[in-house]
């Protein structure tokens, strides 16, 4: 076992490299700009292909182009970016090419603070672009999970033919941490499905047993059409035929949640016995971590689930987690953006404790525990 | 995931001074070192939209079990190379804390007990070359913390730096581990 | 008078009839392009045509190739990752005057100036025509639009100006009413190595023509073919007859190196080959 320190954009682009990413397109933004900096040097070794584009729509419109060649691609930026590429993503979304798209989160809205760190775009990426449609954003919480979910985002989003979003934080994006890069040698890398039938008889919508289609690359013989419109199976659009327009979202949406429980990662600590569960994704997260240490040793049962997966919201997982528990306490660098989702799930039956921080500084540990100061001491 | 099995045993250290005096390279080389010793550290770091001036200040968590929060509040270690520096962040260290200043550093904005080298002072007259003197610091904190030991230190500077610096990086390194052992010679400084 | 050839191979005839009203110019254009990717003999299996929003992106629907209708004002965004990502391909993006110049703009600067092997037709009918009929950067001053009840106060853009400022090395303006010269432009484009404008000006007798009285569609055509000049006759002209004409032709051709051209260099250096 080696382990190596890295930082956080680092091992982001270090493990787009590990899951095999051909093509990144970008536009410098802090705090994401280390992500195509190494990736301008990493591609091209690798026989990749790097390129700055003139803006961000630019960049997000490249990688969905280079991806209909057969390219895992990747793009990089932060909130004011990932705003400008929303409409792209629902394109993305739309015509079902896998792309991954990396947020590394900084304080706003607007310019806001750059080096700020900051999880104010948590329902950016769940509702960003317009539209009803589902996504998947993932979420770490230390340079070896960057490392981790951005080889599952390629993975989800080749999977699923779907963008992908890796929501980091500044905090997380410039930590360096050490990392132990074999310990994920194991993990399957995924590729798209490519089609079986003839050029004849393809129809780049149609699907089996629900299982997102097969995708032809352009340039291979499957002389096809992608449109941002509402489209039939034959990929033509449909824009007059409303059994098929709603056949189309319904099946964007379930390719994705019938597979909520693959697709949702987490972790957990002393959830078991815990009275009050701490509930927190991202930097926040090890904040919670600290919190739960300390709450224990003092004697009050605490425990921590960690979200890997935000989006879809793993509503199972959060009910059958919190069944039971006095309080659930949600910690985020947001004024409760999650804590809301939460707590529909809880209903009334548990107390939900939303603990903000938005100054543009970590999370703090005390503010956790100083909503279960006064418990009960247990030995 | 972060699995705190019980309350870390963590070493808090903050370096702080101007952008351009190569703090953040301080604060990786002794991440690099204690990742090389197998222990568990973190290494953050603050910035302005400035390259050159401006507050710069790096973080480094040093532990020996893995690590959740991942800021420092309180230091145990701080290091402030400039006055500006140490008057921004001086409030922020832990009782026992240790305080180490360059002597420019005003001695009349003194709060509570610090340790005064002659940090640039050294790299200007002894080196020849005052942007050595974060490597100076250096030396000076591996000594006076004694959290880790000279050797890794040593080798994680010389994988982090250009290669043709690395004879005057030591020599720098080296005068920092003189200056600091001289101090905790003379008892005057509490080992955390 | 154009050449003779079965259109219909490269077309997807089951997604007729087309959306154009009666009168446009985009079949004109569409027609163009195919009689010159059949005299290229181009493999439709390696072409990939991209478009952006309005009424002439709608164009990939009906093209045979490897299509791509896309976001607006984006084509030349997809186009460029497309075109990095597999050289092999040969790309053409067919769009109009808004997509290219207005939402597109950036883009339309930025593919000149890499020059990227792509081939531009911007299909200009000087106004917005899917919306309704808004003014575009492309509508003359003075004239009438949806938005422009009083008319335009806006200067309008010079695209094949602005191309070959922006690096593009090979620029070409042609008209829906000289279609043989049409369809050599956008040969002449589709064989340049780097990227290339094609601006076909073209008309919109539903919208432009009706919110400004320019007659019927063969009034325009007419208009059209008094107020070009082709670039090989401007010096048999006397002085001052240029004036309020457009010319046409090729406009600019120059060499400078292609980018994918020079990104497998970077992939060598990158190597160490």
């Amino acid at each position: 076992m080696i382990r190596k320190l890295m930082q956080g954009n680092e091992a982001c682009a270090e493990g787009a490299m590990k899951a095999g990413v051909d093509f990144f397109a970008g536009y410098p933004i802090t705090p994401s700009t280390e992500i195509a900096e190494i990736l301008s040097r990493r591609l091209p070794q690798a026989g990749g292909k790097f390129i700055q584009m003139e803006d961000e729509i630019a960049s997000i419109s490249a990688i969905i182009g280079a991806s209909l060649t057969g390219f895992k691609t990747l793009t990089a930026t932060s909130g004011p970016g990932f705003s400008l590429k929303q409409e792209s993503i629902g394109f993305a979304i739309m015509t079902e090419i896998p792309c991954v798209i990396i947020n590394v989160q900084r304080l706003g809205p607007s310019t806001g603070a750059p080096t700020l760190t900051s999880q104010g775009d948590v329902m950016q990426a769940r509702w960003g672009t317009h539209g009803e449609h589902t996504i998947i954003t993932l979420c770490p919480a230390s340079v070896e999970e960057v490392y981790y979910l951005t080889i599952m985002a390629f993975n989800f989003s080749e999977r699923f033919r779907t963008p992908v979003i890796l929501l980091l934080d500044e905090t997380i994006g410039h930590l360096r941490e050490s990392i132990d890069l074999e310990k994920y040698d194991h993990i399957k890398i995924l590729n798209r499905q490519k089609p079986w039938v003839s050029p004849d008889k393809y129809l780049p919508y149609a699907t089996e047993a629900g299982e997102p289609p097969p995708m032809a690359p352009f340039g291979e013989g499957y002389r096809y059409h992608v449109t941002g419109l509402v489209h039939d199976e034959s990929g033509f659009p449909c824009t007059g035929n409303h059994a098929a327009i709603d056949k189309l979202l319904k099946r964007l949406n379930n390719k994705i949640i019938a597979y909520l429980d693959e697709i949702t990662l987490y972790q957990e600590v002393k959830t078991e016995d815990a009275e009050h569960l701490v509930i927190a994704y991202g930097a926040a997260a090890r904040s919670a971590a600290s919190a739960v240490a300390l709450l224990r040793r003092e004697g009050v049962r605490a425990g921590l689930l960690q979200l890997q997966t935000i989006w879809p919201f793993p509503e199972k997982l959060i009910y059958q987690k919190s069944l039971g528990k006095k309080t659930v306490l949600v910690p985020e660098m947001n004024l409760g953006q999650y804590a809301g989702e939460i707590k529909k799930v809880l209903k009334d039956k548990t107390l939900l404790v939303p603990i903000s921080q938005i100054d543009g500084q970590l999370l703090q540990p005390r503010k956790i525990m100083a909503h279960l100061k006064g418990e009960e001491k247990h030995a | 995931m972060i699995m705190i099995k019980s309350v870390e045993q963590r070493y808090d250290i903050r370096l702080s001074g101007t952008g351009g005096q190569g703090l953040i390279l301080v604060g990786i080389i002794l991440a690099e070192a204690a990742n090389l010793e197998g222990k568990y550290v973190v290494q953050t770091q603050s910035y302005g939209p400035e390259a050159r001036g401006g507050a710069s200040r790096a973080e480094v968590i040093i532990s020996n079990s893995p690590i959740g929060f991942l800021m420092v509040e309180e230091a145990d270690i701080f290091l402030a190379l400039s006055p500006e520096a140490y008057t921004k962040y001086c409030y922020r260290v832990k009782p026992r804390g240790i305080i180490v200043v360059d002597e420019q550093v005003n001695p009349k904005l003194y709060l509570t007990k610090v340790n005064v080298f002659p940090i640039i002072r050294t790299a200007r007259e002894d080196l020849g070359s005052e942007i050595a003197a974060n490597i100076v610091a250096l030396g000076v904190i591996t000594v006076i913390s004694g959290i880790l030991n000279i050797s890794s230190v040593e080798k994680a500077l010389m994988a982090r730096v250009p290669p043709h610096t690395i004879d005057l990086n030591l020599k720098a390194l080296h005068k920092g581990c003189a200056l600091g052992m001289e101090r905790v010679k003379s008892e005057e400084v509490e080992k955390l | 008078m154009p050449k003779l050839f079965n259109v219909k191979k490269y077309l997807r005839m089951d997604k007729m009839p087309h959306i154009w009203c009666p009168g446009c110019g985009n079949g004109m254009v569409m027609s163009a392009f195919l009689r010159a990717v059949d005299t290229l003999q181009l493999n439709p299996d390696k072409v990939v045509v991209i478009s952006g929003i309005g009424c002439s992106s709608r164009i990939t629907g009906y093209l045979d190739f490897n299509t791509l209708h896309t976001t607006h004002g984006r084509p030349l965004a997809f186009a460029t990752g497309i075109k990095l990502a597999n050289p092999a391909l040969e790309v053409i993006v067919i769009t109009g005057d808004g997509d290219a110049t207005a939402i597109g703009g950036n883009h339309f600067l930025h593919t000149c100036r890499r020059n990227v092997n792509i081939t531009l037709i911007v299909i200009n009918n000087r106004i917005y025509g899917m919306t309704g009929g808004q003014y575009s950067p492309l509508t003359p001053k003075g004239e009438n639009a949806a938005t422009a009840p009083y008319g335009n106060i806006e200067p309008e853009l010079d695209m094949c100006k602005v191309a070959e400022a922006a690096g593009a090395t090979l620029v070409a303006r042609g008209g829906t009413s000289q279609p043989v010269l049409l369809e050599d432009l956008i040969i002449k484009a589709i064989e340049n190595r780097g990227f290339s404008l094609v601006e076909v000006l073209s008309q919109c007798p539903v919208y432009y023509g009706r919110l400004n009285k320019k007659g019927n569609v063969v009034e325009m055509l007419k208009w059209q073919k008094e107020n070009t000049v082709s670039v090989k006759d401007v010096n048999k002209l006397a002085p001052g007859a240029l004036k309020g004409k457009v010319l046409t032709g090729v406009l600019a051709a120059h060499y400078r190196p292609e980018y994918t051209e020079e990104y497998e260099k970077i992939i060598k250096i990158a190597q160490g080959k």
